[in-house]
């Protein structure tokens, strides 16, 4: 084709319609994302945020990040769409049209924080295989759906239940049709809590194609990996599911702590869960010079993965004083928290804004990074934003 | 002469005809190339919609400032082994985000053979990996790096 031609019968062809031929798309308006996030990676798509785009209290789509294993699905039909439930450990293997589980089933609208188990990432020393997130890969979205525990107990579940594995109908890279690009799950007690659903709404209206239309299995506060996009099937397992990224070094840690670097076998390597506490500070966006008569009102949210966060501070002096942030509960169990504070500045010059949370069990984010592990995950070290003083 | 004007008249005559008939042909034919490229010129109501098309590039291996254009990778020795061998399932992206040393590309070729189909590289893998050393090695950055990068801007109330 020429350049800058125009695509002959180009005006009748379907609105949203992406000629395969031209698939080197703008991801920007592709996903209907804002110009400032960074994309990490096209082929998955891996797009993240940074820290100022995370402002909102609910996040919009706009600025959520994307995280894929595999090929987004095309030419998805919501009304033909079934769930099936299945496993090991199901009493009556079930399958529900789309229609069936919101008529069905009661519908639940919770704030649920998803952070990429691989958030901050690229901050290991040695580095850490992998996409290297810094500290955007972390929403907080509004998700409707019916509760996953009410589906399961439709179905029946065995006493001998264990875990549950999300399928879904993403494809693999190679495109070999018998891989899946990821099918991880979480043990029978996380996925019968009140707030683990599947979600057919996001922030109100249909979910978004690029973060799980039609229906995704939303469990807040655990690596976002467990939420799995486009889910078709759930297998009740009476073992821990043995899915695609459920085993070997994916979404694990070393059971016991190691030296930065050290090797670590797959048998010593544990499936994380709950996501450790952690905080952003969203307003301002680095950078910010100010005048020494005003003071900077600073805000950012915190999480603590299954946990509250109790406690919020900042320090200007990297560390050797902290002081106090106001900081609200959160809207919902497992909704991030919003802090705001009001800060000083003694003398002009170059300042750090560090902030750090403490969640209910007395844990507070560590300033440096986290115990290294061989896949960079859990990096939880304290967010900071430089700011200068005129 | 009457002859001879005769036939200078029919050829004049002959003439125009072509003229016109050369005329029409490019006229005629012009405007529907035009309206098959715009089939929307004679319907006033809807706009006419434009999509953009990505220029192909004359030469899709080209190398700017060291870097392979349509990768991002590294002009180095390797390179299109790399290119050929490295990106056909996944973007070149996450090959310029890592930094391995020679044991872990390998270990990475190694798990992406056991589990992502990736083939057997032959003698290609030291090609490949040699080039990622050199161009991809870790870099040390200690307990936390320094900010870098700040842009710097007056903050408005």
């Amino acid at each position: 084709m020429v350049i800058g031609a125009e695509l002959v019968f180009g005006s009748k062809m379907l609105e949203g319609y992406i000629p395969l031929a031209l698939q080197d798309p703008d991801p920007f308006k592709l996903f209907n994302k804002h110009k400032d996030m960074v994309v990490l990676n096209d082929k998955p798509w891996n797009i993240e945020a940074q820290a100022h785009l995370l402002d909102d209290k609910i996040t919009p789509n706009s600025c959520m990040f994307i995280r894929n294993n595999g090929l987004v699905p095309e030419g998805i039909d919501a009304k033909a769409w079934t769930l099936t439930i299945d496993g090991e450990s199901v009493k009556n293997q079930k399958t529900y049209t789309l229609e069936e589980l919101k008529s069905k089933f009661n519908h639940h609208t919770y704030q649920l924080t998803l952070e990429c188990g691989g958030n901050g990432r690229a901050e290991f020393n040695p580095p850490a295989k992998g996409n290297q997130w810094t500290v955007g890969a972390v929403h907080c979205a509004s998700w409707t759906g019916v509760r996953l525990r009410d589906v399961l107990e439709d179905a029946g579940i065995k006493s001998n239940a264990v875990y549950i594995g999300f399928h879904a109908v993403d494809k693999h890279l190679s495109m070999d049709p018998k891989k899946e690009p990821i099918s991880r799950g979480c043990p029978m007690s996380k996925a019968l809590q009140d707030e683990t659903i599947l979600a057919f709404k996001m922030n109100g209206k249909a979910i978004p194609l690029i973060h799980g239309y039609p229906l995704r299995l939303v469990a807040g506060g655990w690596p976002a990996s467990v939420s799995g996009k486009w889910v078709n099937r759930i297998s009740i397992r009476n073992k821990v599911h043995d899915g695609t990224k459920m085993t070997g070094t994916a979404y694990r840690v070393p059971c016991k702590p190691v030296a930065p670097g050290e090797k670590v076998k797959d048998e010593d390597m544990c499936i994380i869960e709950s996501m450790p506490v952690k905080s952003l500070i969203t307003y301002p966006k680095t950078g910010a010079i100010i005048s020494k008569s005003k003071s900077l009102n600073i805000r950012g949210h915190a999480w603590a993965g299954e946990l509250e966060v109790a406690k919020m501070e900042y320090s200007i002096d990297f560390g050797s004083t902290w002081n106090t942030c106001t900081i609200e509960k959160p809207a919902n169990r497992l909704a991030w928290q919003h802090f705001s504070a009001r800060v000083d500045f003694p003398k002009s010059g170059y300042y750090e804004v560090w902030a750090r949370a403490t969640d209910t069990n007395g844990l507070a984010q560590p300033m440096l990074l986290p115990g290294w592990n061989p896949k960079g995950y859990l990096n939880n070290a304290c967010h900071r934003i430089a700011v200068k003083v005129k | 002469m009457a002859e001879e004007f005769n036939f200078k008249s029919e050829v004049k005559k002959l003439y125009s005809l072509l003229l016109f008939l050369f005329t029409l042909f490019v006229v005629g034919g012009g405007g529907l190339i035009y309206y098959v490229n715009n089939p929307d010129v004679f319907d006033f109501e809807s706009k006419t919609e434009t999509i953009a098309v990505a220029p192909i590039e004359e030469d899709e291996d080209r190398i700017e400032n060291g870097i392979h254009v349509r990768t991002g990778l590294i002009d180095a020795e390797g390179l299109m082994t790399v290119v050929n061998n490295c990106t056909n399932c996944h973007s070149a992206k996450i090959v310029t985000q890592n930094r391995m040393n020679t044991e872990r590309w390998n270990a990475t070729i190694k798990w992406m053979q056991e589990t992502q189909n990736l083939w057997d590289l032959g003698g290609n893998q030291e090609i490949i990996v040699n080039y990622l050393v050199a161009n991809y090695p870790p870099k040390a950055m200690g307990r936390r790096m320094e900010l870098t990068d700040i842009k710097w801007y007056e903050l408005e109330d």
